[in-house]
């Protein structure tokens, strides 16, 4: 299994790290050519709209789509805003879920935050556990969803903070920047087996 | 379900999402948003950049409390403003107009000439300036969340930026070779708290993210500190002084995302008009050095 890691700007190194911790092969993705033989792709937090504009620059965007709309793909933060449906807002979204969201959605730095989190999901990779130490900086949030749309985690009623659509993963926190693997295991078992 | 603010994690992780990205010095709000369209990871809000508070002298400060806010109203990026060194007010008023990260900066002059911020007081981040692997540590200790070489600022030399990033780097390289039984002579000789050596001594790297900065003026001088092993970069006077402040910002970006990419280096070199007027450090004289200040 090759798992890329779109490394443009961001966090790409501590989700690179993750994954070679549990065995898998990774790749940076910085051009279209290194996404060939992947079987699945992290995009990372780091500057939506800096990730944008060089993957428009570079000829990448428009392949990202096309991977996205046939392997495996997680978001984190700023990978979960480009994953989301285009809503002509800045930075352009790749529309490949069926999510919208709105970025800085809890305010400016002094308003990031950690919170466990409740994630039913992630029981079976850890029965003892139920909750996730989710780090949120200058979070976005999904303030809506389609029908085909699973909600993995909220924090109160309205604020979607994890998502997922068939093949495709929304979090709008860091799992990478935690030593909690659940989530990128939780990831690895949606890619299909050779 | 319990929110903590203010965390070291959370500090931290910011400066983590900063990374392989760059921040660049914006004076207008205009400023900003050209900074923002050339895909700049984050903006530092001040009002004169370093070259013109070179050229100016007088007492450099904060910035007008109005301005910062006018950029912060701009950009969607994140936008970190600079305090003197000491000047815990400062840091106390740019923390309530609610900037993204504080530099406590020897770009500005300095408030106290032997203490520098306790910076684990503020929900706010700070990032400070270094030479050696023993300021790093230092301002680690007090509580800055993330680095930056120093450089000498508002130059356009890249000399001193390299110099401070191969000491940093070099100094970590030794440390981890060393004897456990050497380290807390080490730790005494380099001014540096002993947990935070033991800590570099075992994985090998600073604990917070590691910018450079000051005289950064090309996108080969950008690549060069990434190649060199720094984790993003500041550049200062480099863009708004030169011909075209957006062609070279944006040139800048691709550069520290491709920095081991000869080929598509040269390719976003071409033609970027021209770049700030430099000055040599080597003739400066001592008291205009600004890297020299900090404990």
């Amino acid at each position: 299994m090759r798992i890329g890691i779109l490394a443009l700007q961001g966090a790409f190194i501590e989700h690179e790290k993750m994954l070679k911790n549990l065995g898998v092969e990774t790749q940076q993705v910085r051009l279209s050519q290194h996404l060939n033989d992947l079987d699945g792709l992290i995009i990372p937090g780091g500057e939506s709209t800096t990730i944008a504009k060089l993957a428009i620059d570079f000829g990448l965007f428009d392949d990202l789509k096309t991977f996205a709309s046939e392997h495996p793909v997680w978001g984190t933060c700023a990978g979960a805003i480009l994953l989301a449906k285009d809503d002509q807002s800045n930075p352009p979204r790749l529309d490949v879920m069926d999510i919208h969201i709105v970025r800085n959605a809890f305010g400016r730095q002094v308003d990031s935050f950690q919170a466990d989190l409740l994630v039913p999901s992630l029981a079976h990779l850890n029965g003892s556990n139920p909750t996730f130490p989710a780090v949120f900086i200058r979070a976005p949030i999904i303030n809506a969803v389609g029908k085909k749309v699973e909600i993995l985690a909220q924090i109160g009623f309205d604020k979607i903070v994890a998502a997922r659509q068939g093949h495709l993963l929304a979090t709008v926190f860091h799992p990478e920047l935690t030593n909690d693997d659940r989530f990128h295991r939780y990831f690895l078992e949606m890619i299909p087996s050779k | 379900m319990t929110e903590t603010t203010g965390t070291f994690a959370v500090k931290k992780g910011l400066a983590q999402m900063l990374k392989g990205g760059v921040i660049m010095d914006v004076v207008t709000a205009e400023h900003a948003r050209i900074a923002e369209d050339a895909g700049a990871c984050a903006v530092m809000a001040l009002e004169r950049v370093p070259a013109d508070i070179r050229a100016d002298g007088g007492v450099a400060r904060m910035s007008d409390p109005e301005l910062i806010l006018k950029i912060m109203d701009t950009v969607s990026i994140p936008v970190m403003a600079k305090c003197r060194i000491g000047h815990f007010v400062e840091a106390q008023i740019l923390e309530a107009l609610g900037v993204d990260y504080i530099d406590e900066s020897e770009v500005l002059t300095p408030a106290d000439e032997s203490h520098h911020i306790y910076k684990h007081d503020f929900k706010v981040p700070f990032v400070c300036g270094c030479r050696n692997l023993g300021e790093a540590l230092r301002r680690i200790g007090e509580g800055a969340a993330m680095i930056r070489t120093k450089g000498e600022a508002g130059t356009g030399d890249v000399v001193e930026a390299v110099r401070h990033a191969r000491t940093v780097l070099g100094e970590i390289r030794h440390l981890q070779i060393m004897p456990v039984e050497e380290l807390m002579t080490y730790a005494k000789n380099i001014g540096a708290p002993f947990e935070l050596v033991m800590e570099v001594h075992k994985t090998g790297k600073l604990p917070v993210v590691n910018f450079a900065a000051g005289g950064i003026a090309t996108p080969a001088d950008a690549a060069l500190m990434m190649q060199l092993g720094v984790d993003g970069v500041f550049v200062g006077s480099g863009i708004f002084k030169s011909g075209d402040p957006a062609k070279r910002a944006a040139a800048i970006v691709k550069s520290v995302t491709h920095y081991n990419e000869p080929k598509i280096l040269a390719e976003i070199s071409r033609n970027l008009g021209e770049p700030m007027v430099g000055r040599q450090i080597s003739t400066l004289p001592d008291n205009e050095l600004m890297a020299e200040r900090g404990w």
